[in-house]
């Protein structure tokens, strides 16, 4: 196990596998995550794509992979990568194909899916061990059909169905963890370094991996695409997105934020939060955002 | 080889067994779990050497039986009624990826009211998906349809799944006798699935399933899928003479039970032409000369066997075990529309739903809808469409109606109380 290769960025790797000219959004954080994310993986890799914004990367006769690609459906991308999985293994066991032909199953989905409707798939390809990596790049509602609110959706974001979202983000990681699979990590494109160690982590364990990707999304989180990295970086250093892992029961967390900036400073960039500031301060909404990450970081110790 | 007795359930577990299937992927539900039972029994005691399974829903199981498949091992699966429905989604989408496997229906009536009972609302449901569908009768042509679905499914001009069906209880319970054919007979009529292109492997990298943008690309793949449907009439006539000479049994796409010189027929699918065949042989008795026309076949639909068979009768009885709400039965629907305007085609095509939920469809009714028939025919005028029900089963319902009005009379608050609101 080569755990921990990549040490510095410029051991990051410089050959760029995922093809560019895709449909995705300029500034798309998602984007940004599943480019670091395939450089790692590599080229033998079949994604089992859940239906959502990625579904348009690969549009007859096009795709950026060089690998494979399978689109399902919404619910049921986990059990796509199952049959694939099973498929494989079965053409290896019996000799009809060399083990040098075997492919990494990854499945590839927004928070829609992953959050919502394919949840119970999701769940079952954990309790049946499956041997995949899930990756969820989270823009925090359904992209794909113009940001309305999903059970991603952090507190008092601004939807297209919601002016000021009453539910809070629903906590993933725990209930991935609480399956107890092999890894699960949370990463952000604009922190390039970690994501590509945990890619790495995961890429040498078997099991169920996931991957849960916090995606700067600046048609749904309304503001200037070229914030993107800055979004992303203000995400991790206000304590709102924190990069940790769980492997052999323990959530460990890989970037700890000493002096956490306040949590406006995120807000403020984004227009689906502008009502928190225009026409007045709502102080009150904005301290309890505060309070909550406070609490969250309060508690790790 | 002697004939076992073997109810409809474990003759599709063991079609699926001379099949040597590399994958399952399952989940239970009544009337089918006794196939997946029997052959989880097998693959644990090493007797097929098949991966199983089960997945969290039929939606997912149809999934991953699809992307198996995609992946290039031969698969097996099997479900029922609320199971098919639940993954309608997929089975639409799996046979848009050309995904050659074999998925056994156990027919099941819809809710609701929810209940467990043989009708064929759920097959029903499927003919638009791109499956295609072989309809079975009895317990051993569950057995050889899903053989010869098999040589379907994976047939390079073809590559759909395919759908056999069974009536729920009438015969996934009832035990007949069903003889096994030879393993090696077998290998001989059904090879090792040939993936060919259908895979994905380090080397070849490929796409499947990718999204296209505008109805020219949408539609040109839509016309492939039917295009290589409408191929099986031909290539199901093919591999029916084929099994017929290894196997000698007739599984022809249409079965013609004393049609040829029949005046009437029947025409209907499943368990119940049993009865229909019965009910023939006592008419015939009786001097009156009738017939059954069976699509085994119903997808592709079978257009020019069925209307030479029916061609010059004075009319057909239309048995359906389906409800099409707001329209009536789906196969008098298909039949009148693949009969019109022939020149030769019967002048009376009657409609009877009947079957529903398991409801038995008698001896006497059989008699009836001849008698029907004949009216029609001296009449010149179709009668309208009849869904079959008999004054006891009416008294029946009221008295469960009656009893459940009485509970309502019961508990329901009094005038005064209401008043009091």
């Amino acid at each position: 196990m080569s755990e921990g290769r990549i040490k510095r960025m410029k051991e990051l790797p410089s050959t760029h596998l995922l093809g560019t000219g895709t449909a995705m959004c300029s500034g798309c954080g998602g984007l940004e995550a599943v480019h670091q994310i395939y450089d790692v993986l590599g080229e033998k890799t079949v994604f089992v794509n859940a239906a959502g914004c990625m579904t348009l990367l690969s549009v007859y006769p096009f795709t950026p992979f060089r690998g494979s690609w399978l689109y399902t459906a919404m619910a049921s991308a986990p059990a796509g990568a199952q049959g694939v999985r099973d498929a494989l293994d079965i053409l290896i066991e019996q000799e009809r194909l060399p083990a040098s032909e075997n492919l990494d199953v990854v499945v590839l989905t927004g928070d829609g899916s992953a959050y919502g409707m394919g949840m119970s798939a999701t769940s079952g390809a954990l309790d049946r061990n499956l041997d995949f990596l899930y990756i969820c790049y989270d823009n925090e509602g359904y992209g794909n059909t113009g940001q309305q609110s999903s059970s991603a959706t952090p507190h008092a974001a601004a939807t297209s169905t919601s002016h000021n979202y009453a539910g809070y983000k629903k906590d993933l990681f725990a209930i991935w963890a609480a399956h107890d699979p092999s890894y699960v990590a949370t990463v952000i494109g604009s922190e390039p370094l970690d994501l590509a160690r945990k890619i790495e982590k995961a890429k040498e364990l078997r099991g169920p991996r996931m991957i849960l990707a916090l995606s700067p999304c600046p048609t749904g989180w309304d503001y200037d695409p070229k914030d993107s990295v800055e979004v992303g970086k203000l995400a991790v250093k206000t304590g709102i997105w924190p990069l940790k892992e769980y492997v052999d029961g323990e959530v460990v967390h890989t970037r700890i934020p000493r002096e956490r900036l306040p949590v406006r400073d995120y807000l403020r960039l984004q227009g689906r939060f502008a009502h928190l500031f225009q026409p007045q301060e709502n102080t009150a909404l904005i301290d309890a955002i505060q309070a909550r990450v406070d609490r969250y970081w309060d508690n790790l110790v | 080889m002697q004939p076992s007795l073997l109810t409809g359930n474990a003759a599709a577990a063991w079609g699926a067994r001379l099949a040597r299937v590399d994958y399952v992927p399952a989940f239970p539900i009544t009337p089918q779990t006794e196939i997946i039972e029997t052959i989880a029994g097998w693959v644990e005691s090493g007797d097929l050497a098949a991966r199983m399974v089960t997945l969290e829903s039929e939606h997912s199981m149809i999934t991953a039986a699809g992307a198996a498949a995609a992946t290039g091992v031969r698969v097996f699966s099997a479900t029922s009624s609320q199971g098919l429905l639940h993954a309608m989604e997929m089975l639409y989408t799996v046979a848009g990826w050309r995904a050659p496997f074999v998925l056994v229906n156990v027919s099941r009536g819809l809710s609701a009211p929810i209940t467990l009972e043989a009708d064929h609302n759920d097959i029903m449901a499927a003919r638009d998906s791109g499956f295609l569908q072989i309809h079975c009768a009895d317990c051993q042509e569950v057995l050889d349809s899903v053989l010869i679905a098999y040589r379907l499914a994976e047939d390079p001009d073809i590559r759909l799944p395919v759908l056999v069906n069974l009536d729920g209880f009438y015969l996934s319970f009832t035990r007949e006798p069903v003889a096994l054919p030879a393993a090696e007979l077998v290998q001989t009529f059904l090879p090792p699935f040939d993936a060919r292109n259908i895979r994905f492997s380090a080397s070849a990298p490929q796409s499947q399933a990718v999204a296209v943008l505008g109805g020219g690309p949408y539609s040109y793949f839509r016309y492939e899928c039917h295009l290589a449907a409408l191929n099986g009439v031909a290539l199901y006539q093919q591999v029916a003479e084929e099994f017929a000479g290894l196997f000698g049994r007739d599984r022809c796409a249409v079965e013609d039970y004393r049609a040829q010189d029949a005046e009437i027929v029947f025409y209907m699918v499943g368990s119940f032409a049993t009865k229909a065949r019965e009910a023939v042989d006592r008419l015939r008795e009786a001097g009156q000369p009738v017939g059954l026309v069976r699509p085994r076949l119903l997808r592709p639909f079978p257009a020019a066997p069925i209307a030479a068979l029916l061609a010059g009768k004075q009319a057909v009885i239309v048995i359906d075990q389906n409800l099409s709400v707001g329209q009536g039965g789906v196969l008098h629907t298909e039949l009148t529309c693949s009969l019109y305007g022939r020149p030769d085609a019967p002048p009376i095509v009657c409609s009877f739903i009947g079957g529903l939920g398991g409801r038995d469809i008698s001896a006497q009714e059989f008699y009836q809808m001849v008698a029907v028939a004949r009216d029609a025919v001296d009449a010149g005028v179709a009668p309208p469409p009849r869904l079959l029900y008999t004054a006891e089963e009416l008294r029946e319902t009221r008295k469960l109606q009656a009893i459940a009005m009485a509970e309502q009379v019961e508990t329901a608050p009094s005038p005064q109380e209401q008043g009091d609101e």
